[in-house]
């Protein structure tokens, strides 16, 4: 008999293994619906999935009676726009700060500690400071999301530039590069796939933070959405947005991980 | 194996049996409920739950509307809420809910504030912070409507309770809408205006006990030893006897003797059944719910699908408004009466 860890599926039995999951989940959760509908017909706790369409259709696809917007993608488009600047922002500074601390060991040694410092502060415990210096708008949102990620990336970046090995440097100074010239031709492109993955690990707080910082004062946005309609308990609106949330998560990290491989075909490992 | 089996039946059904007269009842910090914070600790409700010969646990929720998801799910047969969310959040969700305690109305607790500004009117084209669809909102719409103006002509900014002082303090908010104890502490501020509260509607923000009505037809006892414990409560708090209680109360809410008599100035508590009695059998309160119906439909808090305000039927003494054959929201004096007749 094959042994437990040499059992390999087929490719389509793991197609069905990977879906699995899902389905069963999807079950069990029409399962508990339908029993809490059948003794409620308006709970609300776990609408049934037509419920649940009409909702989406109503958000998504009608303009709302009350603005005349059409509410989802409003709230998709304000949310993006936020975590858009703030990742992007955190990226650009995060970048700078990793690639100089990591190739000059003065500026190592001044603000390294300092980093690891700002690093460990709870970004979320900021939040009232934020809003005081930067009032409720806009400008707060982005900067609790560049605040919240850009040590880790900074962090990240430093350590990427640090791994570098020595010897490409001693032969690029034997070649007559400066200090400039080799942070831009030698250590950047080696960096920048590494800012990428970076990113991708990042914005998963992105999305934490871009959420709690709309829980606070928002107009809109997928986050300010949850928190307003969690006051009477639509799950019907909550579960799509959740849903919503998740499958763009999804969709930054299929895309930041293709523009990976598309943009620095020198620093794909398969390649090596 | 036939005497185990006996043995799991009578476990079984024994647990069901103490099941059916346990109760679990959910309060959250608010000048109208700490009596409830009190009567558990000082063992009130228990006295009463015995007298009836059931079991009553008094669980405190941190956050407010988290208190009345939790008692909509099912996790708690009452709790303590508003008339606004009883509406828009159990008898919405189909729960049906009768409002067993109506403890106090809000008479000033409620307030909208402007920054260097001194008249209500002066609100037009400002950004409004407060926590949308909350009694806030409701309130700022009934303020509007008082000087003829419309949501539209502000822009309502969400903004959670715990950041409003904090957020107030910043120069981007101008106006807000709140309760206390943060209303006070905004209003304290320099230059700031408190230009509409709920002492000019007054009646219309109530704090109520909200009791699963189906549990209640079923266990009387409990809805008794609820009122009595209540009105045992309310007597114990009064006048100089009450200092106590009230200074009890006023440390469990985080301020002291003098913050918390500042908030009951401002909450027109009613210490006698017959005081509340005299608001749930009055024409008034029909009025007010039929307000907070339109309030709630306008907002989409009955549902999107909801065709006018009276899709949930809400019945009252004075009479009955809205869908009478979707009745999931009543204010019941029954229990209130019996503790006014001394029948407890």
């Amino acid at each position: 008999m094959k042994r437990m860890i040499n059992l390999t599926p087929a490719p389509p039995a793991r197609v069905f293994l990977a879906l699995l999951p899902f389905v069963l989940l999807v079950l069990l959760y029409m399962v508990s619906s339908d029993a809490r509908l059948a003794e409620n017909p308006n709970d609300k706790l776990l609408p049934g999935l037509g419920q649940i369409a009409d909702t989406i259709e109503r958000s998504a696809f009608e303009p709302s009676k009350r603005s005349g917007q059409y509410l989802f993608w409003v709230d998709t488009a304000s949310s993006l726009t936020r975590l858009g600047l703030g990742v992007l922002i955190a990226a650009t500074l995060g970048l700078l700060i990793g690639l100089f601390t990591g190739a000059m060991p003065v500026l190592t040694a001044g603000l390294s500690p300092l980093l690891t410092v700002i690093s460990l502060v709870p970004p979320l415990a900021l939040l009232p400071i934020l809003f005081i210096v930067f009032g409720l708008g806009e400008l707060s949102k982005v900067v609790l999301i560049a605040v919240g990620i850009t040590p880790f990336i900074a962090r990240d970046m430093q350590r990427a530039t640090q791994e570098i090995p020595r010897e490409q440097l001693v032969k690029a100074q034997t070649l007559g590069a400066n200090t400039s010239q080799i942070m831009v031709r030698v250590l950047l492109p080696q960096v920048l796939p590494r800012l990428i993955d970076s990113v991708r690990l990042a914005m998963g707080a992105g999305w934490l933070f871009l959420i709690a910082s709309e829980a606070v004062a928002a107009t809109d946005g997928l986050g300010y959405r949850i928190f307003l309609v969690r006051r009477y308990m639509a799950m019907d609106l909550i579960l799509p947005y959740v849903a919503w949330i998740t499958l763009l998560a999804f969709l930054f990290d299929v895309l930041l991980r293709s523009a990976n491989r598309r943009l620095f075909k020198w620093h794909q490992p398969e390649a090596n | 194996m036939k005497r185990l089996s006996l043995l799991l039946f009578t476990l079984v059904f024994s647990a069901n049996l103490a099941a059916a007269d346990k109760f679990k009842v959910c309060w959250s910090i608010y000048v109208g409920w700490m009596p409830w914070g009190y009567g558990a600790d000082q063992g009130i409700v228990d006295k009463w739950a015995d007298k009836y010969g059931i079991e009553i646990e008094v669980v405190q929720i941190n956050d407010y509307i988290e208190s009345i998801n939790q008692y909509s799910a099912g996790g708690f047969d009452a709790c303590t809420m508003t008339n606004m969310d009883a509406l828009t959040i159990p008898a919405a969700g189909g729960l049906d809910s009768t409002a067993l305690v109506v403890g106090d109305f809000s008479n000033g607790n409620d307030g909208v504030v402007l920054k260097g500004k001194k008249s209500l009117a002066d609100i037009k084209g400002q950004s409004v912070n407060l926590v949308e669809l909350s009694v806030s909102h409701y309130l700022l719409a009934r303020g509007l409507d008082s000087v003829g103006l419309a949501e539209s002509d502000l822009t309502v900014v969400n903004t959670s309770d715990a950041d409003m002082v904090a957020a107030y303090t910043t120069d981007d908010v101008t106006a807000v809408a709140t309760w206390n104890p943060l209303l006070n502490e905004i209003v304290g501020m320099p230059d700031s205006y408190k230009v509409f509260d709920s002492s000019q509607i007054p009646g219309e923000i109530i704090d109520l006990l909200v009791i699963n009505t189906e549990t209640l037809a079923a266990n009387p006892a409990l809805g008794k030893a609820l009122v009595g414990a209540w009105y045992e409560i309310m007597g114990a708090m009064q006048g100089d006897s009450g200092v106590a209680a009230r200074t009890a109360m006023g440390q469990a809410s985080g301020t002291d003797l003098a913050g918390y008599d500042a908030q009951l100035a401002s909450t027109e508590m009613f210490y006698t059944p017959d005081a509340a009695l005299a608001l749930t059998n009055s024409e008034q309160l029909r009025k007010t719910m039929q307000y907070v119906a339109e309030f709630s439909f306008k907002h989409g808090l009955l549902g999107d699908g909801a065709p006018d305000a009276g899709v949930i039927g809400i019945e009252m003494p004075a009479g009955t408004f809205g869908d009478e054959s979707n009745i999931k929201f009543r204010f019941d004096p029954s229990y209130m009466q019996m503790a006014a007749d001394g029948k407890l």
